[in-house]
């Protein structure tokens, strides 16, 4: 029986398990002449729950726990001589389980039977052929003790199996039984089930946490392990990174850092002006028609993907930048640059700070704005004089919030920023970031071994420190200045 | 009487004496910033505009023509003494011919038309003749045939996809100039190509293969196709939806409604509030460490994308869906309670069908979200090539497949220039998908916002 199939089965179980205890419950409740203390459904919840919940429960941690036993169990089997020189037990490990699955398929087209599996060994009859005709190439010739063991984790695999499924069916039955033969008309089975909803709903926003826990163990763990092999002091303060596939790279992360630091301030520059002055002339000035149409399509903005804000940079910014600045200027011929990221970045914050910034010059009382009309001071003058520095802290915040959107962006910089890691001023030139070298460093095949690999898991680290930081900062700012008029 | 009524009747005059009726020169610099900053405002919000407009058009002028392909429409003679030797239509013995046994039966017939027709290129070699048909196209053949082996000794019209530069020619990537330069394409093929348009063979047309057809390698843009894509997307949205939905709702119901407010509540909030804001790529490499290296999930499978996906969108859904439960007045509750409803009646039966709509507004743009999402899935291996359709759910989401975003950053990273036009087609078919999403979004949030 397949795991699937086992689970269909239990939540059958449920639901007749629901039906014959709501049966129950009315029929008790008219032969004893008393009410119902819940709604007849609770009581057949009430088993259906019963049923279902610790069986499925056990089933994922049988699941869960069964490959590591039978792996240990194996693995205790294989003499070292069965380990190829230079190989690892893993792997040995992993084409044993490979030649049991497909020793199961075998079977399970009738090419061999069960009998000729036990009797076949592999000093006599050709393993890699038979299962190169199910689809499964190995690499060698299967040896004897492999082979031994492959059989032996198809059998030990198989009554684990069988057990799961006695128990697991055993477990629904039991907790159904006791749950059914306990109604009674004065049960309190709606405090079950909600006790029960109540339990799923904490932990359904336990999640949040967990993604939370899982993000920074999975960083922290596999950056100590690269701080193991390669110096924290050269990693954080070497101005050269030029990784080597054969070791003796040079990791610095400053190079990173600062065109990391170099295309937000180029994207900033351009969006926090930009954006706010969006803000302010869509909040204090703009007419009806012009709002209704420029607000959407501003925002039209925020919703695209940064796919394509990397794409516009790829084709449409970069060559112009190159064929009409960079090359006529001389500072550079490659399209991908500082200025060309920066530039889209920009584009892509803009709908970010003006969104920002126009709740938090909607937030600036009347009052305010009133009391500098009233002295006699013009738009413009009530804007720069009373309403911006009243929403300075929000802005701020804003600002804030934006750089560390522009830090931790991939797409655009790994398609227009470039990829030679450099410390230089000109901002036609390619830089790169610490999010590029993430991308670059991670994809492809990955063996988590080398400090090559595992810097990523560093970068990741630092940027995440970063833009946490920001984040909170900028939220204890605009909280804090929030709280001043309301 | 004061003195000021006996002023009324002159000009108001300021402290100095002159009329307020003629500006100072103080006033007019006022007037002039104020205008100034005004100006600076629109125009503001012009640039705003301005990179709306050219964001866009820029996409769509790139992209556009990726829905056409060009076509050579060709008569070919499914030669039985080459691909069916022994004559008895046997599957098996059909399976085991290649893909470069139909080669010469296309160049074959490709060569007649050219003969018949009487086209005469100077300069050109014939054996260069096939080379403006793809190589994808024998392919194409074979698929056909072994589909119906009953056609072969038969005559059939087919239409083959021109290569990737003939097509570029018709969509003004190639020129003769550029031709001359190109190794694998030369002016006299381009001249053929005019001469069988002219003669109306080859044609260009929709694609609506494009759509449908997976990925193909670095030499053959012109068959490169969106299918796997799309299937791995969708997929991927399906699980997004099928888990963060209920784990959205359910965190925001105990949140907002149950979760009695002290310190461990306030750390799940600043957790969900930081947990927004954190780069995408780290939850890529959360995939990576957790789901793919310590779970053993498979790369590349819209299982794991799925995951990842999910945990991004949570955030998004449970700060919608607390808004909209906050939304539904407290009456609503009291009513409930009053009539005897425990609190979790009252909030099932009656509080959230009311938040439902703004409930899903919130998860549709989460969704919409996702599915632009590119930099995480670059992690976990979804830039891989597959040419493999993935399998049915629920197995199928184990199968190896790509994603929209990802396969057009896969396209850019490509060396021939057709891709890009490819790149630019595949965004035009994610923004359409999101313009859909953002349509039901807001036609939801019309039809079924109330104000209480």
């Amino acid at each position: 029986m397949t795991p699937g199939l086992l689970a269909l089965i239990v939540l059958g179980m449920a639901v007749i398990g629901f039906i014959l205890g709501r049966m129950r419950a009315v029929d008790a409740a008219a032969r004893e002449k008393v009410k119902l203390h819940s709604l007849p459904s609770y009581y057949g919840q009430s088993v259906a729950l019963f049923v279902a919940v610790p069986a499925l429960l056990l089933l994922g941690c049988w699941l869960f726990v069964q490959p590591i036993l039978i792996e240990t169990r194996i693995s205790a089997n294989i003499p070292e001589s069965a380990i190829p020189e230079g190989g690892a037990r893993s792997l040995v490990l992993a084409d044993i389980r490979r030649i049991a699955d497909g020793l199961d398929f075998v079977v399970s087209r009738g090419e061999a039977t069960e009998q000729d599996l036990s009797t076949m060994s592999a000093d006599t009859s050709d393993i890699r052929k038979l299962l190169a005709s199910a689809g499964i190439a190995l690499g060698s010739d299967v040896s004897p003790v492999v082979f031994e063991a492959a059989k032996e984790y198809r059998i030990i695999e198989k009554e684990g199996a069988l057990f799961r499924d006695i128990a697991v069916l055993l477990v629904a039955a039991g907790f159904g039984m006791w749950a059914y033969f306990r109604i009674k008309p004065s049960m309190r089975a709606r405090n079950i089930s909600e006790t029960f909803i109540r339990v799923l709903l904490i932990a359904s926003s336990m999640v949040a946490i967990l993604t939370t826990i899982g993000i920074i163990a999975s960083l922290l763990f596999e950056s100590i392990h690269f701080f193991q092999m390669y110096n924290a002091k050269d990693f954080f303060f070497s101005t050269v990174w030029n990784p080597q596939f054969r070791g003796g790279s040079d990791l610095g992360i400053l190079p990173l850092l600062w065109g990391t630091m170099y295309i937000s301030l180029v994207s900033l520059a351009l969006s926090v002006p930009i954006g706010l002055m969006i803000a302010i002339y869509l909040a204090e000035y703009a007419g009806n028609r012009l709002r209704s149409f420029a607000k959407p399509a501003i925002e039209i903005l925020a919703g695209v993907p940064t796919i394509v804000y990397g794409l516009f940079a790829l084709i449409t910014v970069g060559p112009f930048l190159r064929d009409w600045i960079a090359q006529p200027l001389g500072l550079g011929t490659s399209s991908s640059s500082v200025m060309t990221a920066g530039l889209v970045m920009g584009i892509m914050l803009i709908p970010f700070v003006s969104s920002l910034s126009d709740d938090i010059i909607n937030a600036v009382p009347q009052a305010l704005r009133d009391g500098s009309y009233g002295l006699g001071a013009t738009q413009s003058e009530t804007i720069r004089q009373v309403i911006l520095p009243a929403a300075l802290p929000g802005i701020v915040g804003a600002i804030l919030l934006a750089a560390s959107r522009a830090i931790g962006e991939t797409m655009i910089v790994v398609m227009g920023a470039g990829a030679a890691a450099k410390l230089g001023l000109n901002p036609f030139e390619a830089m790169t970031t610490v999010t590029v070298k993430i991308v670059s460093q991670l994809t492809g095949d990955t063996e988590f071994a080398s400090p090559e690999t595992l810097v990523a898991f560093a970068l990741g680290l630092t940027l995440f420190v970063f833009t946490l930081s920001l984040n909170v900062l900028a939220l204890y700012i605009v909280r804090k200045y929030r709280e001043q008029y309301e | 009487m004061t003195d000021i009524s006996s002023l009324a009747p002159s000009a108001p005059t300021t402290s100095a004496g002159r009329s307020l009726y003629v500006r100072s020169d103080q006033a007019r610099r006022r007037q002039t910033a104020e205008t100034r900053f005004r100006m600076i405002g629109f125009i503001a919000v012009m640039i705003g505009i301005l990179a709306v407009a050219g964001l866009l058009t820029s996409i769509v002028f790139n992209g556009v023509s990726s829905f056409q392909q060009t076509y050579v429409k060709l008569d070919i003679f499914l030669d039985p003494a080459k691909l069916d030797k022994k004559g008895d239509r046997d599957i098996e013995a059909l399976n085991k011919v290649t893909t470069f046994a139909y080669v010469p039966l296309i160049e074959a017939s490709l060569r007649k038309l050219v003969e018949d027709r009487g086209i005469v290129i100077e300069g050109l070699n014939p054996k260069k003749i096939g080379d403006i048909i793809s190589k994808e196209a024998p392919a194409d053949l074979r698929r056909y045939v072994l589909a119906d082996p009953s056609k072969i000794g038969e005559t059939i019209e087919f239409r083959l996809l021109a290569s990737g530069r003939i097509d570029g020619y018709y969509k003004g990537r190639v020129t003769m100039e550029s031709a001359a330069l190109d190794r694998n394409i030369s002016p006299q093929q381009l001249q053929l190509a005019d001469q069988l348009a002219k003669a109306g063979v080859l044609e260009t047309r929709f694609n609506p293969s494009f759509f449908t057809a997976p990925d193909a390698s670095d030499t053959r843009p012109e068959a490169a196709g969106l299918g796997v894509a799309i299937i791995g997307s969708a997929y991927m949205m399906l699980l997004v939806l099928c888990l963060s939905l209920p784990i959205g709702v359910a965190a925001s119901i105990y949140l907002e409604e149950f979760a009695p407010q002290n310190k461990w509540t306030d750390l799940i909030e600043v957790n969900i509030a930081n947990l927004a804001a954190v780069p995408s790529i780290v939850f890529g490499i959360l995939g990576l460490a957790i789901f793919i290296n310590y779970a053993g999930l498979p790369r590349s499978a819209p299982i794991v994308g799925g995951l990842v996906l999910t945990l991004m969108t949570l955030p998004t859904i449970i700060i919608a869906t607390r808004a909209a439960l906050k939304a539904v007045p407290p009456s609503i509750r009291d009513a409930a309670l009053g009539v005897g409803a425990s609190k979790m009646q009252a909030i099932f039966h009656h509080v959230l069908p009311l938040a439902a709509p703004g409930i899903l507004t919130g998860t549709i743009i989460g969704l919409a979200q996702a599915l632009g999402e590119t930099a995480p899935l670059l992690l976990i291996g979804m830039v891989a090539f597959v040419r493999e359709y993935p399998g049915l759910p629920p197995e199928g989401i184990f199968d190896p497949a790509s994603a929209l975003p990802v396969q057009v950053y896969n396209w850019t990273q490509r060396g021939d220039p057709a891709f890009v036009e490819r790149a630019s087609g595949a965004i035009i078919v994610l923004l359409v998908f999101l313009l859909f999403m953002n349509a039901i979004a807001i036609l939801l949030r019309r039809r079924f916002e109330r104000r209480w």
